[in-house]
């Protein structure tokens, strides 16, 4: 019996130095911060291979034109490429185009293919391949097209081998942006498992739970990657992930936080914004959210200022509706403080609503996203000034796509809900009523109604005015408990350079290289 | 029986009762409110304020380890209550009457030992979902055949023991013979129980919530604290010493009572 005890007090012993152990090293905190980009200090290496963090496997899709998982498509940025995608500054350059043409009704679209382009399986685009792509994701034999705004196309026709005409039904500002959607080769049914696009990097393999690799393509039409090979390295477990951070066995991983960050040594930390909006999203169906008083009650309950002081040191940027700042167009800073903080307001709300005591709700948080676990625990700890008893239900992250993404089976959670390319529509019209991606179920004639207009306006000006409008209206409801855009810290190998920031939940691995 | 107090037992029921009062008092009174965030006292290093530093999110830690050693202390009480009660009745029964009800109920003894303990708990979690009453239920059933072993070979010892020989002549009732006459007898064997299942439960559970299966936030146990503390290992290393202490301290003044009461009784291997 002696023995139990003394093994007992061993197994903590044992326990303490392994946890020791693990933090050797790490107490100096001698991360130099560096808040750009990083200029070149060194000579440009070509080859080389680095291992990428990343938090979530990709559950969802590997298809590009079925990934819904922010996580997913910031991975999979580096493999595929539309007839265009997105630059660093937010805009578009031609990517599968060489160049394109308007016409003056602005209806008709006259992309001329760059040519040469290979796929990674070795074959050249032809229009073909462009066609069946736009027409894949404009397809409504399935219910709804995978590219709303794909269901403005007349038609797609391929007028010879290297030239694509689409004509729009009506006209549409923002149709360029999405054609930042994926080509992928006509016919090819193994999308799913072993993906093929365009991209300076190839996928090579998926393992389960457990990496992502992608090899650089040599037949890559532009600037080729430097690196020969980027292993992602799955790792759901935040604590995990800062150790192997620590034991230098990541070279590169972004969306830390601050307190991460504060445990790591011999990275570099570079600081942009993660662009995404994160927000306590309300289940609007469900009792009580289907009460405008009580969500309402719940956005004068946030101190949104104080969540970015706990959570990441006071970075991030704290916003008011579904945009974030790196719109600079259509975010508007004056629905950040629409509602402030006022606890007596929010009880007389809740009162009038019916609930003078409070309630009791569930946040669903996916527990492999350190800052949003974190921001819920300070959510609850915010929520009970009102008579709100919250409970943290952590789950894994596929659960979270189906049961909270797909089956809207839930109460509210703490996410962040990206962009897929920079328009506003990519924000705004996953909350009209009945669309696939309106997963708090949000149902606003008012809000339907305005982006129909936005749709139907052909005035840039006009639409800008409208999202507005949209961006407003989702906030006089509460929609959501809006908080912020996450600072988005990212600890690199101080021999890697070539990071870049973009204005949309991507990682774009093709720049980075090793310097001497 | 010796009713002699010793070393191992004075200096267990002394530390033990220390922390019990604590833990006590934590449920009405804590320093701090153990929730409150605070941005400006975020990883507050140990001070006289806050005797055993802050967190990241600026909440003392003092007072979290006095309600997340309650949790805990709470989760292992009710677990010991629930394999000891159950436990020592199957023990008694399978002990007591032979033949038929001790093979059944024994082999599905067996058949439950046979999983490794902690898994079996998992097991169980992963139906009913985390939380502290499903981690109470869950580690209850685990320990309900170690108690039922231990009960049974008491039980079929005193069997043919005189006293109980004479009590059966007698006319008195088995479940009279079981509570009045062999129970007590048994206690001398179901005292260092208790206190080892109850070790074995703290450290169970800890490992649970350590593990993000356990206890979920905002309800705060120290193996979940142990867990959360992790990830600040390097920035606030008072974190994991504050809470490892208290576990470490806990299972040390409980496994000196049960040292001492086998001393007491004189079987000490």
């Amino acid at each position: 019996m002696k023995k139990r005890i003394l093994s007992a007090l061993l197994l903590i012993g044992l326990l303490c130095s392994v946890l020791s152990g693990c933090g050797d090293g790490s107490a100096a905190a001698g991360s130099g911060e560096q808040s750009s980009t990083g200029s070149s200090t060194g000579e440009t290496v070509q080859g080389g291979e680095i291992t990428v963090g990343i938090a979530q496997d990709l559950d969802d899709s590997l298809d590009p034109h079925y990934a819904v998982a922010a996580g997913t498509k910031e991975v999979m940025f580096n493999v595929f490429e539309g007839l265009m995608k997105p630059s660093p500054d937010g805009d578009l350059i031609c990517a599968v185009a060489d160049h394109y043409n308007i016409s003056d009704d602005r209806l008709t679209y006259t992309f001329t293919l760059r040519s040469g382009v290979k796929f990674h399986n070795g074959e050249t685009v032809t229009a073909d391949d462009v066609v069946y792509s736009i027409e894949r994701c404009a397809d409504t034999s399935g219910g709804a097209p995978l590219v709303a705004a794909f269901s403005n196309i007349q038609s797609v026709k391929a007028t010879d081998d290297h030239t694509v005409v689409i004509t729009l039904k009506q006209a549409d500002n923002e149709f360029l942006s999405y054609l930042t959607t994926a080509i992928i080769p006509k016919d090819y049914d193994q999308q799913a498992t072993a993906p093929v696009g365009t991209g300076p990097f190839k996928f090579v393999s998926r393992t389960a739970q457990d990496s992502i690799v992608l090899e650089r393509f040599d037949d890559y039409w532009g600037q080729k990657a430097y690196l020969d090979k980027v292993t992602f390295k799955i790792i759901e477990n935040a604590d995990s992930l800062v150790l192997s951070l620590q034991s230098g066995a990541i070279d590169l991983c972004g969306h830390l936080t601050s307190t991460q960050v504060a445990q790591l040594s011999g990275y570099n930390i570079l600081e942009g914004t993660m662009n995404l909006v994160q927000a306590l999203y309300l289940n609007n169906a469900q009792k009580p959210f289907d009460d405008v008083r009580v969500r309402q009650a719940l956005c004068y309950a946030v101190d949104k200022q104080q969540v970015l002081d706990l959570v990441s040191d006071g970075h991030g940027k704290a916003i008011g509706s579904s945009m974030y700042p790196a719109f600079k167009k259509y975010f508007m800073d004056d629905l950040t403080d629409y509602y402030t903080q006022n606890i007596q307001k929010a009880k007389e709300l809740l009162t009038e609503a019916g609930y003078p005591d409070g309630f009791s709700m569930t946040i669903t948080v996916p527990a492999n996203y350190q800052p949003h676990v974190d921001t819920a625990q300070v959510l609850v700890e915010q929520l009970k000034a009102i008579g709100v008893n919250a409970t943290i239900q952590p789950v894994e992250w596929d659960t979270w796509l189906s049961e909270v993404y797909s089956n809207h089976n839930y109460q509210s959670t703490v996410i962040g809900v990206d962009a897929a390319n920079m328009t506003a529509r990519a924000l705004l019209e996953r909350f009209t009523t009945g669309n696939s991606g309106n997963f708090i179920n949000y149902s606003n004639a008012d809000y339907d109604a305005l982006f129909a207009q936005a749709q139907a306006t052909g005035d840039e000006d006009e639409q800008t005015a409208i999202y507005k409008k949209m961006e407003q209206n989702l906030t006089e409801n509460a929609a959501n408990v809006y908080i912020q855009d996450l600072a988005d810290l990212v600890a690199i190998k101080p021999e890697l350079e070539g990071f870049q920031f973009y204005p949309i939940y991507v990682l774009d691995l093709s720049g980075i290289h090793y310097v001497k | 029986m010796k009713r002699k107090m010793n070393g191992y037992l004075l200096a267990g029921l002394v530390l033990t009762g220390t922390l019990t009062l604590l833990i006590l008092l934590g449920f009405f009174w804590t320093p701090y409110n153990p929730t409150a965030m605070s941005g400006s006292e975020k990883l507050l290093a140990p001070s006289l304020w806050h005797l055993m530093g802050t967190d990241n999110f600026g909440r003392d830690i003092f007072s979290r380890v006095l309600k997340g050693a309650g949790t805990t202390f709470l989760i292992a009480l009710c677990t010991v209550a629930i394999g000891g009660v159950f436990g020592t009745l199957v023990g008694a029964l399978t002990g007591y009457f032979d033949g038929a009800v001790d093979s059944i109920l024994m082999r599905l003894n067996d058949a439950m030992t046979a999983f490794p303990s902690i898994l079996l708990a998992l097991v169980i979690i992963s139906i009913l979902g985390g939380g502290k009453y499903n981690v109470i239920l869950a580690l209850g059933l685990v320990f309900i055949p170690s108690f039922a072993r231990v009960t049974r070979t008491a039980f079929a010892a005193l069997r043919d023991v005189n006293y109980v020989k004479s009590a059966r002549l007698m006319g008195a009732g088995s479940a009279r013979i079981l509570i009045a006459h062999m129970l007590p007898n048994t206690m001398q064997v179901l005292l260092p129980a208790v206190t080892i299942g109850f070790n074995n439960a703290v450290l169970a559970e800890a490992s649970m919530s350590y593990l993000g299966i356990g206890v979920q936030p905002p309800d705060a146990s120290l193996g979940y604290m142990l867990s959360e503390s992790q990830g600040m290992l390097g920035s606030a290393p008072w974190y994991a010493l504050g809470t490892g202490l208290m576990i470490v301290l806990l299972i040390f003044g409980v496994g000196l009572i049960g040292e001492g009461l086998q001393r007491r009784n004189g079987e000490v291997d």
